[in-house]
């Protein structure tokens, strides 16, 4: 049984949709991440679940339960605010045992929770300190030590480390990804607009766009098998190259003869009905490698960014081909005004129909 | 400023026969005033700038120091000067007087402490003390709480902010006009007539036979007249409580909801704590307030019936009596209550600015 399950789930406020049609099933010990632009709900589909806001439609059962009309506190979650949220006039060891004073726990079992939570995130020196007095970092272990200590069923990470320095940002990931490895049976729901947080800690990634979900997968299925043009250009950096094209060859593998005058092969099937069909051929800038046979693109560099490990080319536009950008491994000399050749093997090249992908058609 | 303060006297009327009209009086006041500033500020900086320190000549750079080491003291010089004046000036005066006896046909002799002593010995004086302590207790205690009550209740409702206004309105009326109003309401007449005063009524209504002059209780009309001071203040207590309920972070209260707190405790264990500061300032800002309660008694029972506070007192000997001596001594009361309460208040809203 899952332990986390939405069904047609949907919000409204007023006669706006922000989210419609949520359906997605969270197992037991999965680290979900939820990503999208800013906008498209993704807090607030977390915050449905935490119970701050209400369930416009549908259903949220934790456990086999139905949720939606659950007081947050008895649905088993706990939640880490993006700016903490910690209670400033109490110390950290108040903070911490807050929730469990409420429930009315007996003293010592407080204690040892809270002393428990302070150990796994090494606040046991700051026990007695108010928040005022932690830097960004601790607060956030303590936000964290909150949620633990209620041993919760579900936990909620609304933007964990968007308050933090970039630095911090790495260090305080790789803490949550030991702390998801040491509590193999909890489940944790992880928002963020950071595709690196998303890739590197989720067990699943579910897209947020347009009012619903694009795409659920792991961080690679999302990486290299898009559902979706919008997928495909949100997963990765720079994002994936659309080449506008008609298909000229169908078969086991699938050729496209596009605007900019180049020629793809992907190793997508297809169909004899899809002879001259409108398609978008999606190829990753680390993907493309410098060709003399026959290019998917080529064209004049504008402009390059050196960064060493690898070396990005900025074509300059022409019809058929806007702002494309090849990621050429290594360091890449006196390419830039230069006439350059690109293309990609069979394998890597995605073909987009009207915005979806034409691999997974049944 | 002194000729707009005439010209409500009777001493308007000779300027209207001077043939200048009050308001075009209080314009020229006012431009005489606003450019009598500038033109202070201006001359005295041209005068320490140009004459006194040039900055031209060999010692150029130290003349520009040394004026501007003067040019603060500038600034300050008229605001210190108003403050020793109005402010300084009064306080050592009055030391002086409570130090003094009036003599008849004019003078006056040292007389020590003698009207501490005389003061002390006179129970309508501690009759005031005590019924200033019952102000002091009762009244910022139930303004701060009726206004963290009503900041509180109405924070969130749609009409929340009517309601407030309405609750603040008291705020804009004087302790006098207040009183009025307040004596309307505990006004009696003889039972078989129609009551005028709401609480008689009400308390006709529910099967009272008598009608009562609530003002001549002794004791509980302390209460009545306290009920005044609590019914202006409650709307200042809950604008600047209602401010500081809206700058707790949303957050920590939605932490609370999820950490499974009931409104009382989200209120009393999340919300009270982080708006501690302003509490204390609310309450002794009244507390201030309080000490120096005046004009509400002298409106309402000029502290008969045992409802004598130290203000009240003071005026009394002052004005009436024309006790200089023993009406200063019991100022400087009023000042040596109020003080330590002023600067620890003062301290309170320093740290908050913080």
């Amino acid at each position: 049984m899952s332990e986390l399950k939405l069904t047609d789930v949907a919000k409204t406020y007023g006669p706006v949709d922000v989210l419609k049609d949520i359906n997605l099933e969270i197992e037991t010990g999965e680290l979900i991440v939820f990503v999208g632009p800013s906008g498209c709900g993704k807090s607030t589909l977390l915050r449905m679940i935490a119970g701050l806001e209400k369930i416009s439609g549908g259903t949220l059962e934790i456990e086999g339960q139905v949720m939606n009309d659950v007081p947050p506190a008895q649905r088993g979650i706990a939640m880490v605010f993006q700016s903490y949220a910690l209670y400033p006039h109490m110390t950290v060891r108040e903070n911490m045992a807050f929730a469990l004073k409420i429930a009315k726990m007996p003293a010592a079992e407080i204690d040892a929770a809270v002393e428990r939570a302070a150990q796994i995130l090494q606040l046991e020196p700051f026990l007695d300190r108010l928040p005022k007095a932690l830097s960004g970092g601790q607060r956030q272990r303590v936000a964290i030590g909150r949620a633990i200590v209620r041993d919760p069923k579900v936990y909620l990470f609304d933007e964990p480390l968007s308050n933090l320095d970039a630095a911090l940002r790495v260090a305080t990931r790789i803490e949550i990804a030991r702390l998801k490895e040491a509590m193999p049976g909890s489940t944790m729901i992880y928002v963020t607009h950071d595709q690196v947080e998303a890739m590197t800690l989720a067990s699943r990634i579910v897209v947020l766009a347009n009012k619903g979900i694009s795409q659920v997968g792991t961080p690679l299925e999302l990486y290299e098998t898009p559902d979706n043009e919008f997928v495909a250009q949100f997963i990765g950096s720079p994002a994936m190259n659309l080449l506008p094209g008609k298909i000229s060859q169908t078969g086991e593998t699938t050729t496209v003869t596009l605007e900019c005058g180049g020629t793809a092969v992907s190793a997508i099937a297809t169909t004899a009905d899809d002879m001259g069909k409108n398609v978008n051929v999606g190829v990753r800038p680390e993907d493309f490698q410098q060709t003399d046979s026959a290019p998917i693109m080529e064209g004049v560099v504008d402009f390059t960014e050196a960064l060493g490990e690898v070396t990005l080319l900025y074509f300059a536009e022409q019809e058929g081909a806007h702002a494309v950008i090849a990621k050429l491994p290594g360091i890449q000399r006196n390419l830039r005004g230069t006439t350059v050749a690109v293309t990609a093997v069979p394998e890597k090249v995605h073909l987009f129909h009207n915005g979806l992908s034409m691999r997974n058609r049944s | 400023m002194g000729a707009i303060r005439f010209s409500g006297l009777p001493i308007s009327t000779v300027i209207r026969e001077d043939g200048m009209h009050p308001a075009i009086q209080g314009l020229l006041t006012i431009a005489i005033g606003v450019s009598g500033c500038v033109g202070y500020f201006y001359l005295s900086n041209q005068f320490v700038d140009k004459i006194l320190f040039p900055a031209r000549g060999p010692n150029a750079g130290r003349n520009i120091n040394r004026a501007n080491m003067i040019r603060p003291w500038l600034f300050l010089l008229p605001a210190m000067l108003a403050l020793g004046v109005y402010l300084a000036y009064p306080v050592f005066e009055t030391l002086r007087l409570s130090l003094t006896d009036r003599v008849a046909g004019g003078g006056y002799e040292w007389a020590g402490l003698n009207n501490y002593s005389q003061m002390l010995a006179e129970p309508k004086f501690w009759e005031a003390m005590r019924n200033n302590m019952l102000w002091l207790i009762v009244v910022p205690a139930m303004s701060t709480a009726f206004g963290l009550l009503v900041a509180q209740l109405t924070d969130r409702i749609r009409w929340g902010n009517v309601a407030k206004s309405l609750i603040f309105m008291p705020m804009a009326i004087s302790f006098v006009g207040a009183s009025v109003i307040w004596k309307l309401v505990y006004d009696a007449r003889p039972p078989d007539q129609d009551q005028i005063g709401v609480l008689n009524a009400i308390y006709i209504f529910f099967g009272g036979t008598e009608t009562h002059t609530w003002l001549t209780l002794p004791f509980w009309n302390n209460f009545f007249l306290m009920i005044v001071l609590v019914w202006i203040q409650t709307g200042f207590a809950m604008v600047i409580l209602s401010a500081a309920l809206r700058g707790i972070p949303e957050e920590t209260i939605e932490a609370a909801i999820l950490d499974g707190a009931n409104p009382f405790q989200i209120f009393f264990k999340i919300k009270v704590p982080q708006i501690k500061t302003t509490i204390m300032v609310v309450w002794t800002t009244i507390t201030i307030v309080v000490l120096k309660v005046f004009d509400i008694v002298f409106a309402m029972t000029n502290g008969q019936w045992e409802t004598q506070v130290l203000a009240n007192y003071m005026y009394d000997k002052m004005f009436r009596a024309n006790d200089w001596g023993v009406g200063s001594a019991s100022a400087m009361v009023i000042m040596l209550l109020v003080t330590p309460i002023l600067i620890w208040n003062v301290r309170n809203a320093r740290k908050e600015m913080q």
